[in-house]
This record gives structure tokens, sequence and C-alpha cells, in this order.
């Protein structure tokens, strides 16, 4: 892979010279001190001092609503309004882990038009990122990025070093090629690697997700789920805030004073408590450890037998968000046995009250 | 900038494809048959579907459900559904008349593993709505009939006013290569000339099976399936050879929406046809 060298100084001019014809969008800080994608019109507004952002990246592809199709008896006219060329800055490794297994969904079976127009018409430029007491990104090797972004800025004292992801990519350097520095010296090289070997040890949480399948499986009809439903609200925050959470709702809204409907695609969560309600009253899973297990069977389970590794990757904005503190760290502790924790304790006792 | 629309050329699975309703007239107090054909001619007779699979429909304005291909791929160029008047989309549908617009498109699903039933004997026990996916394969058989060794039918309704293709089976049952059984749970008509009782009490009246040379199909309510099992596994017929349909809550039909998942699969593309073995095996499908 291509490697080159760019002073922090040239960093805006060169987002100036990619965003020429396209939406800039990149982390910035909300009133909240929460970080967000946003659509940049003022570059002093991106923050790239940021952990992770209230919602993944996904929802530049596949936004919370938006519309599929115009139909009316004329037939369906095909809506893609939300693909617009745009440059996405700032991309944290966990987050591109993220938008490759979305990729890989997308793709698989019926390809998904929506999300992959979406995507390649999006420039994604990844950012290096220093984790917090929630990252356990390492636990699930998403920490390194070695595909799925044009860019991947590696950010070292008053310099980046820029890899070179595809073809899209270099042809945005050739942009302003006067702002980049081909030659790496010897000590950027050590300074990136001391960088590297200093991020490694500042992970604080690790999850052991080799045995999570088994424990998924061997825990099934264990106690822990009856206490963990009790106490989960069924809000559903918990899969808007995941990156790998992709399930979705489809609405028909008729368009006032227009002779046809719009058909909506909303986001939706398997933790709602008519997610898999059918015709006649039946709702397969009625209870909330019903709909608990299904969202860790996705985590946990399902994607590491399928593919090797979890659909989870460390990002923390389940730990972030949980108003209860159900989240992908307590639950994996949980199924180890961990009944001694705080954390545990607390849940047990809210629910025994 | 090269970021500026490119164009994907991926077709697009949710686009339904505009269909006509050539007929519609009920089945039961609550269930209407619906003939439909694609209005693209072309695409209306190279429509190939295997039985046990089923369709998105929908109806502008109210939205889109699946159903079942009632009809045999052995007859090309009309969709048949039965179709329960539940909710939205069900009602809109019920409210549409011969010859109105409708979307379909599919086929989705795994549908019914038809070659390797090929020279088994085929054994389907249908109650209620499960003969809107049943009767695709009961008419493929006997479409096909010399492919196939026995085919027995046993249908079950709660009375003889509810029962689904009522006049169709009786028909059948004429025919000597079939052997069809019929019963209602009560006979609140007095005019009913064929079993009373729960679909069960069919079982004794088979002639005797030969259980490793039998495929079971099996269609109906929830409370139904338990009680066929037992009935299946008391005639020995393995576990993987005891095949059901089951449903689920679909928006998508093509694996994206999630809702239809169980387990690490989901029903829509790995689905709705699953061995009894599946279902024990994975947890939560019944
Ligand atoms: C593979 C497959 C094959 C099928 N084949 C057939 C068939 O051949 N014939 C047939 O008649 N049906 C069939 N069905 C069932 C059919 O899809 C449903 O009856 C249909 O989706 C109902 O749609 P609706 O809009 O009319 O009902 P909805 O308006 O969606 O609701 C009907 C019922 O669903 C439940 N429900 C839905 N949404 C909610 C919600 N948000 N909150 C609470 N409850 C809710 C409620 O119980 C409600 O009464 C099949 C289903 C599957 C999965
Ligand atoms: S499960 Fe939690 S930590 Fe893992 S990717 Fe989803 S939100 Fe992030
Ligand atoms: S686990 Fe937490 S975030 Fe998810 S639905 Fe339950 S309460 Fe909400
Ligand atoms: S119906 Fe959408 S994933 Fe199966």
């Amino acid at each position: 892979m291509k490697i080159v060298k760019l002073k922090k100084e040239n960093l805006h001019p060169f987002l100036q010279a990619v965003s020429q014809d396209a939406e800039l969008w990149a982390p910035v800080r909300l009133s909240n001190n929460k970080h967000s994608f946003q659509l940049i019109d003022d570059f002093s507004k991106i923050d790239l001092d940021y952990t992770r952002t209230i919602l993944p990246p996904r929802k530049l592809f596949l936004p919370p609503e938006f519309n599929m199709f115009q139909a009316s008896f004329q037939g369906y006219q095909e809506d893609y309004s939300h693909v617009t060329p745009k440059v996405l800055f700032g991309v944290h490794p966990c987050d591109l882990h993220g938008l490759l297994i979305f990729d890989q969904f997308h793709r698989q079976a019926f390809e998904d038009p929506y999300y992959l127009k979406a995507r390649e018409n999006t420039l994604v430029f990844g950012h290096s990122c220093w984790p917090d007491e929630y990252c356990f990104c390492q636990s699930t090797h998403t920490h390194i990025i070695e595909e799925g972004y044009d860019l991947f800025f590696s950010e070292l004292d008053d310099y980046y070093l820029v890899w070179i992801g595809s073809s899209e990519g270099d042809d945005c350097l050739r942009l302003t090629p006067e702002l980049f520095e081909e030659s790496i010296s010897e000590e950027d090289i050590k300074s990136y690697i001391a960088w590297q070997e200093k991020r490694n040890r500042a992970f604080q949480l690790h999850i052991n997700f080799v045995s999570m399948p088994d424990l998924m499986e061997l825990r099934y009809h264990h106690p822990l789920w009856e206490v963990l439903g009790q106490a989960c609200l069924s809000c559903g925050s918990c899969s808007m805030v995941c990156p790998t959470c992709n399930c979705y709702n489809v609405n028909d809204h008729p368009v006032l004073g227009k002779n046809y409907s719009e058909i909506h695609r909303c986001w939706d969560s398997c933790m709602l408590e008519n997610y898999s309600a059918v015709a006649g009253g039946e709702n397969f899973r009625e209870k909330r450890s019903q709909r608990l297990k299904l969202w860790y069977t996705h985590k946990l389970q399902a994607y590491i037998s399928k593919y090797g590794k979890p659909a989870c990757v460390g990002c923390g904005r389940c730990l972030v968000t949980c108003p209860v503190d159900i989240n992908i760290y307590t639950v994996s502790r949980a199924l180890e046995g961990e009944q001694v924790d705080a954390f545990w304790n607390r849940l047990a006792n809210e629910v025994k009250q | 900038m090269k970021v500026v629309n490119k164009t994907n050329q991926t077709k697009n699975p949710f686009l339904p494809e505009p269909a006509r309703i050539v007929r519609m007239y009920p089945l039961t107090e609550d269930v209407k048959f619906f003939q439909v054909r694609l209005v693209d001619i072309e695409k209306s007779l190279s429509f190939q579907y295997r039985p046990g699979q089923f369709a998105m429909i929908s109806v502008l304005g109210a939205g889109e459900a699946p159903f079942s291909i009632s009809s045999t791929p052995s007859r090309p160029g009309l969709l048949e559904f039965c179709i329960r008047q539940t909710g939205t989309v069900t009602r809109a549908i019920f409210n549409l008349k011969e010859n109105d617009l409708i979307g379909v498109r599919g086929p989705y699903g795994n549908g019914f593993p038809i070659e390797k039933m090929e020279g088994k004997d085929i054994l389907i026990v249908m109650g209620g709505l499960g003969a809107a996916p049943l009767r695709s394969v009961l008419l493929y058989c006997l479409d096909n009939r010399d492919l196939f060794g026995r085919v027995i039918l046993l249908h079950g309704a709660k009375r003889p006013a509810e029962m689904i293709f009522l006049q169709e089976f009786l028909d059948l049952k004429k025919r000597s290569d079939l052997e069809c059984y019929l019963t209602v749970d009560q006979d609140d008509t007095g005019q009913w000339v064929d079993n009373v009782g729960v679909v069960t009490t069919l079982f004794p009246q088979l002639k005797e099976i030969n259980p490793n040379q039998t495929v079971a199909l099996v269609c109906g309510p929830p409370v139904m399936y338990k009680f066929v099992i037992q009935e299946l596994l008391k005639l020995n017929i393995p576990k993987d050879q005891i095949l059901m349909t089951l449903e689920r809550r679909m928006k998508c039909g093509v694996g994206k929406c999630g809702h239809c998942a169980i387990d690490y699969i989901y029903t829509c593309l790995d689905g709705p046809v699953f061995t009894y073995w599946d279902v024990i095996h994975m947890r939560e499908l019944i």
C-alpha cells in the first residue's frame, strides 16, 4: 500500500479540494460534548479529537428514514435522493469495520441498491483514534484496518501518515499533489511504531469472544436472560447506535394532494415489542428476554459461526448508551458466569424490588 | 472530482412487478382466492418458482406483505394466492376488484425440495390456511404424477364452511391416484359425509405407510404442528423427511430487513420450509 505524508496545516486545504463537488461530512462536537458526523460548511467545526460519534456512519448510507419509491398507478419511481456525492472524513477503524460488515451484508443474496449506490458515491477517509475506557476493539480485532477506506489518516505529532486504500483515494491526492510529501523517513516510521505500541497498551477493556458462541448455546435457557429481560426498557437505543444493526421497517405514506404514495424505509429494532408480531395476534418474541437473546445471538454467535468474527466491532456505543447497562460487555460477562459483578447484583436487586 | 454520481446497475430487488387481478372470489368467510397475471406478458410466462415459495404482494397506499404461492409452476402464466383478511394490507387487497392492479415481487424463500421428493410417497397434512402453500405442491405432484409414489392428502378445517378449496378437494377425491382424506372438527351443517374430528383422527385410517419411503409435508395453525408431528414420529417417518413451512413477520423477503430472523438464519432466505430436524435443532423455530 502506498503511504504519503501530510502536514496538519495542509489538511483543510486538502479537504477543501476534495469536497469541491461533494458534501463533506465529518465529526463535530455537539453542545452536549458528544460527537456526531455532520455536514460541514465550515472547516473549523471539524473536531477530530473524539472517541465515538452518537450514531455510526451507516446513517449516511441508509438514513434513519428515507423514501424508496414514489408509487402510483403509473408505476414505481425509484428514489435515490439520499445518494449524493459525499466525502466522509474522520472515520475510526471500528466504524470502518462496521461498514465492511455492512458492505458484505448488503451485497449478499440480493444486492441492496439503496446502500450500494450510496456507498459507491462516498469517499471514505479513515482517521486514527485513541481508546477510552469503553473501547474494546482490540478484542474484536477491529482496532486496525486494511481495507474499506479510500484514505486513512494516521495522526502523529504535527503531520499525518496517509494510507492510500483505493484508486479513487489516489486520485484525490492528485488534486493537490503539492500538499503531500512522498518520502517517509526512518524517524517517521519509528514514531509510528512507537505510537502503535503505546496505543496497543492503552486498551483497558477486553472481552473474550472466542467462547461466546458456545456460551450463548450453553446458557440459552439460563435465568440470566430473565433478569436482563426484566431490566431492559425495550427502548431500542442499542440497535440505533450499533454499527452492525441493519433492521428496518417499511411504511406507505400517501402524499397529500398528489396521486402517489411514498414508500419509506426506516430504522427498526428487534428490541421493540412488535418486531416479531404477526397476523392473528401471535408474537414470536413477546418477552424482552427473548428479544435480548436475538440481539445477542446476532452479535455474539450467529456472525461468528458464519464468518469467524463477531458482529461487534468494539466501538463501545452500547456501553455508553444503554440506560440500564445491558451491553455487550455486561452480557458477555454474565454469560461467562460472572454474577458477583456489581452490575449484575444491582440488576438482580432492582428486579427483585 | 470522481465522487460524482456513479451509476450502479444493480437491479432493485424491492421493485414490485405490476400484476392484474384476473379473478377473485371468496373461499371462506375471511379467505379469498386471487388469480393474478403479471402485466408484462413475457415476465408472466417466464416467472419460475417452486412449490412452497412465496411472493411479496403490494397494494398502493396500503403496503406489502408475504403470501404463499398456491398455484403450481407446472401451470405457468397465472399466479394464485389465498389470502386471509387480518390487517391493513390484506384489508386493502380484499377491497380490490377484478382487473385492479397490485404489485408482485418474488419468488422468495427456499420452497419444497421437489427434486429430492421424487420417487417418494408424499404425505400432505394441511390445516386451515396451511392449504395455501401445500396446494401448490399437491397440484405439482398430481401434474407430474409418475414422478412420485403414493400421494396422500389429509386436510382439516374447523367447520365445512371453513374448509379452503373444499370443492376442489371433493373433486380430487374422485381420483384413484390420490388418497384424499378430509375432516372437520365439527359438522354444523348435517351434510358432511367425510370424517368428523381433528386432523390427527385421520391417521388410523391411512393404509400402511412405509416410513423411509415417505416425505411428510405439514402446514397449518401453530397448534396443529405439535399433534401432527407426534403422529408422524409414531409412524417412524425420519425427522428430516418431515417438512413444514413456518410463518414469520417479513418486511422485505430478501434477507435485509431482519424481521424474519431466527437464530442465525433468515426465514425469508433459508425458509420458510424447514425439516422437523431443523426445528428441534434450531431454537425458537416453533
Ligand atoms: C412466508 C409466508 C407466507 C404466507 N402466506 C400466506 C398466505 O398464503 N395467505 C395468507 O393469508 N397469509 C399468509 N401469510 C401471512 C400474511 O403475510 C399476513 O397475514 C400479512 O402480512 C398480514 O398483513 P396485514 O398488513 O394485512 O396485517 P397487519 O396490518 O400487518 O397486521 C395484522 C396483525 O399483525 C399483527 N401486527 C402487525 N403489526 C403489528 C404492530 N406494529 N403491532 C402489533 N401487532 C402487529 C397484529 O396481530 C395484527 O392484527 C404468510 C406469511 C409468511 C411469512
Ligand atoms: S455491540 Fe455495542 S460495542 Fe459492539 S459494535 Fe454494536 S454498539 Fe459497538
Ligand atoms: S438493552 Fe438497553 S438500550 Fe437496548 S433496548 Fe434494552 S434498555 Fe434499551
Ligand atoms: S423478511 Fe426481511 S430479512 Fe427476511
